[in-house]
């Protein structure tokens, strides 16, 4: 089932979900005739869209709302922190587009900086997908969730069998591995698992962790990393600011744990808008180009 | 209509509700001057116009009011000790840490619906609330109260397009028309007129009325919607400082906080015993 399919079957199952979105009906566009009155376009509006999720949500509903991310999380961010966070209500909010998938649209619809502003906003839940199957895996979890979630929609392929287990604040360990760990998140999860084949080809033995919920982050998972390898790259199309790189500083510093680790992000620059294959080629997060720029990091004395 | 012993009964409730935010104006102070010119709307609307009681403030069929402009918030402190709802010694509990009796909304005050203070907020927060309301078929008034300053923020516009769009003449929209920024004519810095008109190019039916007229705004409320499938907007034409002639139109008493003995003089004022006289520096913030 896709992320359509699954999102009917659920609001349509509970009368307390309604679907909203600010005229971005890509992921949804089945939906109006199915649901009726609990689909709501509130046209391109992303900060009427969120207030009015926020009523809906003091009316006891859990809304769904939908928008480029890049938008829902920066042209709406006052309402989102304002009316949601500080309301602490359960209004779900899924963006489409994030990161690198706006390919060729330009900066203006970038969202590389969506993980930071979100997790910025006490009681946020911040669930990135791998692929698709993992978006149908985690959303009756994060829907069902209490808090208020913001999801980078992820419509890719599945790149392997996920671990049917799903559970919010918990990683998926897709393989173990003694030397360097991968930390992975969304959509850049199959170059990583690409470039974890290549250096294993080289006779270095990966561990490769994805996140899937990156907000609040998997603490366990990450310092068992830390522990059991010599290395911990985090891997993320995001800016190299208040992502999952900051987020793993953040943890090894409050616990004391001293470690290597390898941040491949965006530092402090948008990219190269063209379309997505050609994108990753050119900001370098190919598997080959990353698993050379991890083997590069290891011939350096890096050493803690 | 409302009968004569109702007027009395009204004014009596509003001056008692004034008296309460004028106290508010030290040791700390508060909006003096927004308050008191929503003051008699917030003190009809609760009394004679919102299907709720203190029995009823969680109840799914109650009607609603969002208070969108929120640091007029003394009105509704006030006259919650007025309903009752709030107990009267919890007002000198205001700015202090212990309780949650501060500047803007919040929901720890049992009958504030919605926290609000950032402005351009509510009227979409109270759209949502509108558009579930008429999905469940519950026949709830949603009431948004917002300044007129307050309409420079576009989420306001946007809201409108889409509460047009999708019918909701649940929705009543009370303009309080202090003409006044927060420190500025509103005509003077950014003109709204001709601003019935905006509204009813925006699709909302519109009517003006004197905000400190209880007989008024009692037939202005009377029949809602104006117009089937419009979403109402009554501009209440107020003053700034209502009651008080010290504050009244003065742009630099926007926020007060005056001394105990300028209380005492502006208490005397509103009971039009003596004319205030008020030497407490004028605090221009935003």
């Amino acid at each position: 089932m896709n992320y359509e399919a699954t999102l009917q079957e659920l609001v349509l199952a509970d009368d307390k979900y309604i679907v909203l979105t600010a005229e971005n009906r890509a992921a949804i566009r089945h939906l109006p005739g199915v649901l009726n009155g609990r689909f709501l376009d509130t046209g391109i509006t992303e900060q009427t869209m969120i207030g009015m999720a926020a009523g809906l949500a003091l009316r006891g509903r859990v809304p769904v709302a939908h928008a480029l991310a890049a938008f829902l999380t920066m042209r709406a961010f006052e309402f989102v922190r304002t009316d949601v966070g500080l309301g602490q209500l359960p209004v779900k909010l899924v963006g489409g587009v994030p990161g690198f998938s706006s390919d060729a649209n330009g900066p203006t619809h970038q969202a590389i900086e969506d993980i930071s502003l979100m997790r910025g906003i006490p009681g946020m839940q911040i669930f990135c997908p791998a692929d698709q199957a993992e978006l149908v895996l985690g959303l009756p979890h994060f829907l069902a969730s209490p808090h208020p979630v913001y999801i980078r929609h992820n419509a890719l392929p599945a790149a392997i069998d996920h671990d049917p287990h799903f559970a919010i604040g918990q990683a998926e360990l897709v393989q173990d591995g003694s030397d360097v760990t991968i930390l992975v998140y969304g959509m850049l999860f199959r170059e990583a698992l690409a470039a974890s084949d290549l250096l294993a080809a080289q006779g270095i033995s990966v561990r490769l962790l994805n996140l899937r919920t990156v907000w609040p982050v998997d603490e366990t998972a990450v310092l068992a990393a830390a522990q059991r390898t010599n290395l911990l790259v985090t891997i993320e199309d995001h800016f190299l600011t208040g992502g999952l790189f900051s987020i793993v500083s953040e943890l090894l510093v409050r616990r004391g744990v001293r470690a290597n680790v390898l941040p491949i992000a965006l530092e402090n620059r948008w990219f190269q808008p063209a379309l997505l294959d050609d994108v990753l080629t050119h900001e370098g997060f190919t598997g080959p180009q990353l698993a050379q720029r991890i083997q590069d990091y290891l011939a350096t004395d890096y050493a803690v | 209509m409302l009968t004569q012993a109702q007027l009395v009964q009204l004014e009596a409730s509003a001056r008692r509700v004034r008296e309460r935010i004028i106290k508010l104006a030290t040791d700390g102070g508060c909006f003096l001057g927004a308050s008191l010119s929503c003051a008699d709307l917030v003190v009809y609307l609760y009394t004679h116009f919102l299907n709720i009681s203190r029995d009823t403030l969680d109840d799914p069929h109650r009607d609603y009011l969002f208070l969108s402009k929120g640091h007029d918030v003394p009105a509704l402190y006030a006259t919650f000790a007025e309903l009752g709802w709030l107990p009267e010694a919890r007002l000198q509990n205001h700015l202090k840490s212990h309780d949650s009796i501060y500047w803007h909304p919040n929901r720890a005050v049992p009958g504030i619906e919605f926290h609000s203070g950032s402005l351009g907020h509510l009227l979409p927060v109270a759209a949502g609330v509108a558009y579930d309301c008429q999905l469940r078929q519950q026949a709830n008034r949603v009431v948004v109260i917002t300044g007129d300053g307050e309409l420079n923020e576009g989420s306001n516009w946007e809201a409108l397009l889409v509460a047009q769009a999708y019918q909701l003449d649940n929705l009543l929209i009370i303009v309080d028309r202090n003409a006044f920024q927060a420190n500025i004519q509103t005509e003077q810095l950014i003109p709204l007129e001709p601003l019935a008109d905006k509204f009813r190019a925006f699709g909302c039916a519109v009517q003006t009325v004197d905000g400190h007229d209880f007989a008024a705004l009692d037939g202005a409320l009377r029949d809602l919607p104006y117009v089937p499938g419009k979403p109402t907007v009554l501009i209440a034409e107020t003053v700034r400082g209502k009651g008080l002639p010290s504050i009244e139109a003065r742009a630099d008493r926007w926020f007060c906080n005056f001394s105990h003995a300028e209380i005492d003089d502006l208490l005397a004022e509103l009971h039009g015993t003596a004319q205030a006289t008020l030497h407490s520096e004028a605090l221009l913030v935003r």
